[in-house]
């Protein structure tokens, strides 16, 4: 499984270009990111790699948010019609369920997407994605990024 | 409406001289300080400390040297510390939200089961009750007295009594329509409310609504809001004024001059003091209402500080009554507030939270009314335990915090969650109310 970096917001104007703002004078170059917003207030989920992962952790903290690493699984999917839901039959008929999964900003190879997933189970589909020959990326293939 | 028809549940009393009051206010008020010195430790002892003995205490001019009595008495001494009777002579428990997370609660004798009653009657009886009419009571009917208070007036005059109690809006609509019920006992919101409902759907009153009067109290409201509703639903809307501790509704009511709130003095002495100096004023003079019952004999209240600042008038009233009547609730003088309602300390909200794992104490209460129901928004800090990556998690815990207030303050708040560092910070004292209704 790979690091993530989850940061809480109030759901007010401003709030996510100050966070990205201070991540990014500090030099911090995202990989991945999802916005999660409710009615009163958003979770933004960051891949960075893992040379710059407590960088980030400190400028947050030093700034006064609210921040904690989690793990999530980075799987490859076919880049073509049907290859998202190919995963996700996958996932079911495991007994799995996807909490919240977004997509890499950046390219990895042609014709592959990578999905970041949050499972409700993250070892069990390890093991399920590697029997079913779903290639995921390990922590060191995300810093080569 | 100019020539009204004054309708007085106990013209004997309620139309008495000055003199005969006082003179009836002296001999129980003597009664009534007996009765506590012996019966309760705690005001024995608080008189004690302060040198007064019940022979000390010859009337109403006497009163201001008797110690005060407050709402944390009733907390410390809770539930039944306070009684100047045996338990076995209490007929009812009622109660209402305390400064922190236990309620405060009262306990009634038969007696003052029939002194509330008699008091009620009387408030109705001036909004033009009769045992004619149908009255609606969509007060809660539980412990909040708001309920039982209505249905025992009501019953008392011997009107047909519709014990809605509280919301399923609906229903009310539906048995004011099909009943023809003529008077309707509610918060002033609610009324409001039921009233554009009403409205919408598509309802006349006058025509397909009977009422003709309503007493609307438990909750601040102006003016305004008061002919606002009289032209919305075609009646007389009267305001009452009451308190647990004392009784109930019906302390004070308004009658149909709507100018004030008669103080139903032969059962208790209205004083209004300076909350400062604890000095009384004079009538006219705005300060702290105070409140001591002199027919109650479960749990007599002495001086008691009701926080409420009003003023008093002894100005002739046109309807023929001799009480003195007070005005409108202006302020509070503690940081009291009434959300639909519910009496809510910032401090109850406060217990909540730093009983809640995880939470932090910091806190802001934004109130506001938005079509015409009092909303409440707690803002609470975000904090490390509280926070996860999934949205789920962190509505959960929200669910919880929204529970926890829901079960010690009686009302649903929405619990928003803010930034850290945020909220105010307590030194001396934080600004932790935003209170955005025009009252």
């Amino acid at each position: 499984m790979i690091q993530q970096l989850s940061v809480f917001l109030e759901n007010n104007p401003g709030t996510l270009r100050a966070m990205t703002e201070i991540l990014g004078i500090g030099g911090v170059d995202l990989l991945a990111l999802s916005l999660a917003d409710t009615q009163s207030f958003g979770i933004v989920r960051l891949i960075v790699s893992s040379e710059q992962m407590y960088t980030a952790l400190g400028l947050l903290k030093d700034n006064g948010y609210i921040a904690k690493m989690n793990h999530v699984i980075c799987a490859c999917v076919p880049d073509r019609p049907m290859g998202l839901s190919e995963l996700l039959s996958v996932i079911e008929s495991a007994g799995l369920s996807v909490e919240y999964m977004y997509s890499f900003l950046r390219a990895y190879a042609s014709g592959t997407a990578l999905m970041i997933l949050r499972m409700n189970d993250g070892n069990l589909a390890e093991s399920v994605f590697s029997e079913k020959g779903i290639r995921m990326l390990s922590q060191e293939e995300i810093d080569s990024l | 409406m100019s020539e009204r028809k004054h309708l007085i549940y106990d013209p004997a009393r309620e139309c008495m001289s000055r003199d005969e009051l006082t003179a009836l206010q002296n001999a129980r008020l003597i009664e009534t300080v007996k009765r506590e010195y012996e019966n309760v430790p705690m005001y024995r002892s608080r008189m004690d400390a302060k040198g007064i003995r019940p022979e000390d205490i010859h009337g109403v001019e006497d009163l201001k040297h008797l110690p005060f009595m407050d709402k944390r008495d009733l907390r410390d001494y809770y539930p039944f510390d306070l009684l100047a009777v045996p338990q076995s002579e209490i007929v009812r428990i009622q109660g209402s939200s305390g400064t922190t997370g236990k309620p405060i609660v009262s306990g009634y004798t038969r007696n003052d089961v029939d002194i509330w009653s008699e008091m009620m009657a009387r408030t109705l009886t001036a909004a033009g009750c009769t045992k004619e009419d149908k009255v609606q009571v969509a007060y809660g009917l539980g412990l909040f007295t708001g309920g039982f208070g209505a249905y025992q007036g009501a019953d008392r005059i011997g009107a047909m009594v519709v014990p809605m109690s509280s919301g399923n809006t609906q229903r009310q609509i539906l048995m004011m329509k099909d009943l023809g019920v003529t008077l309707l006992c509610c918060t002033p919101s609610y009324a409001t409310y039921l009233g554009e409902t009403i409205r919408d759907m598509g309802l006349v009153p006058g025509r397909d609504i009977k009422l003709k009067a309503g007493c609307f109290g438990a909750e601040p409201w102006t003016e305004e809001m008061r002919i606002h509703l009289e032209e919305l639903l075609g009646i007389d809307a009267c305001d009452i004024y009451g308190l647990t501790e004392i009784a109930g509704p019906g302390v004070a009511f308004a009658c149909l001059e709507k100018e004030g709130m008669h103080v139903n003095e032969d059962h208790v002495i209205a004083e209004i003091i300076d909350p400062v100096t604890e000095q009384p004023l004079p009538y006219g003079q705005k300060g702290e209402l105070v409140f001591t019952t002199i027919t109650k004999t479960g749990m007599p209240m002495l001086r008691y500080r009701t926080h409420d600042i009003c003023y008093l008038t002894d100005k002739p009233c046109d309807c023929g009554r001799t009480f003195a009547r007070m005005s409108r609730i202006t302020g509070r003088t503690d940081d009291m507030l009434v959300i639909r309602g519910v009496n809510v300390f910032p401090s109850q909200i406060e217990t909540v939270l730093v009983a809640t794992q995880g939470v932090a104490p910091h806190y802001m209460l934004i109130v506001d009314r938005v079509n015409n129901s009092d909303t409440l928004e707690v803002q609470v800090e975000m904090t490390e335990e509280m926070f996860s990556d999934t949205v789920s998690h962190i509505e959960e815990v929200r669910r919880h915090i929204t529970e926890q207030i829901r079960s010690v303050v009686g009302i649903t708040a929405k619990v928003s969650l803010m930034a850290p560092k945020s909220m105010p910070r307590s030194e001396g004292k934080a600004k932790r109310v935003i209170d955005n209704r025009k009252l």
